[in-house]
């Protein structure tokens, strides 16, 4: 972001045409309708009457706007309440967890005076080139620590992310002056008090990208949901609208709206194409509203230190 | 002796790492022992361990299956298309909003394409459903009818997944890729292009000439680090895109897919570890590789 206002260009004259200028313009014009359309569609069917879905399909344009596929969501407020709550807790604990046992690790093998440092940094860099496939990874997190259907199983297994302990390390190398660890030494400051009053505060710039990467990939995860969650207890909300888009069924047999009105002896059809799609809105609302703060983070962090073993 | 001494001077540091040490172990070690079930028939009912061992059976009855064949293509040949266009697609993008007169417009630009990027491939899948569902879909009630054709029924049409694949893909990275190579294009000399001015040369001139010479060092090492990582697919993508359509198999099916798949719905575990030691054998070798090639033009940027 900041990079593209830098270069204004020191001189006026030496630019694209006039011409070129519009059909650049025109074509990212066109190309950012394409990063919104799809999008917008999903708004615009969530928002329709589910008879004009049926017989007109999903349109940009609705006939009318019908609020009712968000009725019957708010009358089963529970569930996703309970998804956000889910995937809440698991992107704030994860997080905060994942940045202090990476930077916890990143440290050490950051002092070129730590004698075993090239023997750890081989540790975790042979991760990045190896691994041992999802059976034998399923069998340690269902088998040997019992992890199914827990919520830690959502957890644990992104806490430690090679590439980033990689990257903070490099940070901790470039940034802090060995001066400055020298010199709380002689004043007889110890190791953790090093590390988390002065290391620590002054990494704040790499520390908050890791941390927007970490909450973006909690965020985001179903995959561990689809792996390790049988039950409907621990649904995160990304797992809750896959489940979802698979079988709208799933929706429906748990509605509290239905089973009040078939209680009271009304007989409902469950408004499935619009429910269905309200639950998408419902489930990527935040990371709409969040991601123009993240991507100006994610722009600035993406240049933040190279990388070797 | 020496180890004790550097165990009592640094014991702090043993302790620091002790969380992220046992994570990597639990996480990541463990799991690379346990690539020997690929080579046992397991029995759950007598444990992993007392498992008898079968040699090479599951190898051989993978390679015996058309699958492993399929598997392969699919994976090495989408990963391929993928490399190409996320080379080509955000280097065109990059060097386009660079010379965007409006540099407001540039970083609205920017921040829109970049949307993709953020949103869950469940997101992502909702979206092409959207478009392609075969009674409600907006291609087939709006576009299709609007030329007068007949609607498709296109997650049972396995012709049209090698175009559309490939075309979320890049739709989801290329805001990320053209990130990267613009923030590299705005770095680069002023001088340079003064000089060109100067000469005569006009703007596409400057861009032949100037912007992509500068940038290919940076190409080649985004490339090459995408291609030791070929045998790995984006599991997400072919998972959640398709909705596991079972006709589109042979065209969205994956090595990752089909682990997961012969493991969690067949339960076959030793089809399934076979596979996967195989991917992980024929990555590791593929790293190395593409890894040596970047150390022998920029040995900075190479891993290891």
């Amino acid at each position: 972001m900041e990079a593209v206002k830098r270069r204004s260009g020191p001189n006026p004259f030496n630019g694209v045409s006039p011409v070129a200028n519009s059909l650049i313009n025109i074509f990212f014009t066109i190309y950012s309708l394409c990063c919104i359309l799809p999008l917008v569609l999903i708004v615009m069917v969530s928002l329709s009457n589910e008879q004009d879905i049926l017989t007109m399909g999903y349109s940009f344009i609705p006939n009318r706007i019908d609020l009712t596929a968000y009725e019957f969501l708010l009358e089963d407020w529970r569930q996703i309440l309970r998804s956000y709550g889910v995937t809440f807790f698991v992107t704030v604990v994860g997080t905060l967890i994942s940045l202090i046992v990476m930077s916890l690790y990143a440290y050490p093998i950051s002092r070129t005076d730590f004698p075993q440092r090239k023997f750890f940094t081989f540790f975790i860099f042979f991760t990045m080139l190896f691994n041992g496939g999802l059976v034998p990874w399923y069998l340690v997190y269902v088998q040997m620590l019992e992890l199914r259907n827990n919520i830690w199983a959502l957890i644990l297994p992104l806490i430690v992310s090679a590439f980033f302990v990689l990257i903070i390390r490099t940070f901790f190398q470039q940034t802090i002056p060995s001066a400055v660890l020298e010199s709380a030494k002689i004043d007889g400051a110890g190791e953790l008090r090093i590390f988390f009053q002065i290391v620590m505060p002054l990494s704040l710039p790499v520390l908050a990208t890791v941390a927007l990467f970490s909450t973006l990939n909690y965020w985001n995860d179903w995959f561990l949901s689809l792996v390790f969650i049988t039950d409907d207890k621990t649904l995160s909300i990304q797992y809750l609208m896959y489940k979802t888009l698979l079988n709208i069924q799933f929706m429906a047999s748990n509605s509290n709206a239905v089973a009040a009105i078939s209680a009271a002896g009304g007989v409902v059809s469950y408004p499935n194409e619009t429910v269905r799609m309200a639950m998408a809105i419902v489930g990527i609302g935040p990371i709409v509203f969040a991601y123009p703060f993240f991507q100006k983070y994610f722009v600035k962090g993406l240049t933040v230190g190279a990388v070797k073993g | 002796m020496a180890l004790v001494r550097n165990m009592k001077k640094y014991w702090v540091f043993y302790v620091m790492m002790l969380p992220g040490a046992a994570f990597l172990i639990l996480n990541n070690y463990i799991p690379m022992l346990g690539v020997l079930i690929a080579f046992k028939s397991v029995n759950y009912e007598i444990g992993m361990l007392k498992s008898p061992w079968v040699g090479l059976d599951n190898f051989q009855y993978l390679f015996k299956t058309t699958d492993a064949w399929i598997i392969t293509r699919n994976t090495i040949l989408y990963n391929a298309a993928f490399i190409v266009l996320n080379l080509v697609v955000p280097v065109a993008f990059a060097i386009f909003l660079n010379e965007m007169r409006n540099k407001f417009f540039a970083k609205v630009h920017q921040t829109i394409l970049f949307l993709p990027y953020f949103l869950s491939m469940v997101v992502v899948s909702y979206l092409v459903y959207g478009f392609l569902h075969d009674t409600h879909g907006f291609v087939n009630t709006t576009v299709m009818k609007s030329f007068g054709l007949e609607p498709v029924q296109w997650y049972f049409q396995k012709e049209v997944w090698p175009y559309l694949l490939p075309l979320v893909n890049t739709w989801k990275n290329v805001g990320y890729y053209a990130v990267i190579y613009l923030a590299a294009v705005i770095g680069f000399d002023d001088e340079y292009y003064e000089a060109a001015t100067i000469d005569g040369a006009s703007k596409w001139q400057q861009i032949k000439s100037i912007t992509i010479p500068l940038l290919v060092p940076m190409m080649i090492i985004m490339t090459l680090l995408q291609i030791g990582r070929i045998f790995y697919a984006d599991f997400g993508l072919f998972f959640q895109v398709p909705r596991e359509s079972g006709p589109l198999f042979p065209v969205t099916n994956v090595i990752d897919t089909y682990v997961y798949r012969t493991f969690i719905a067949l339960g076959d575990v030793g089809l399934s570890s076979a596979a996967g030691l195989y991917q992980s054998i024929c990555g590791f070798i593929l790293v190395f590789v593409s890894n040596w090639v970047v150390r022998r033009i920029d040995k900075d940027k190479a891993l290891f």
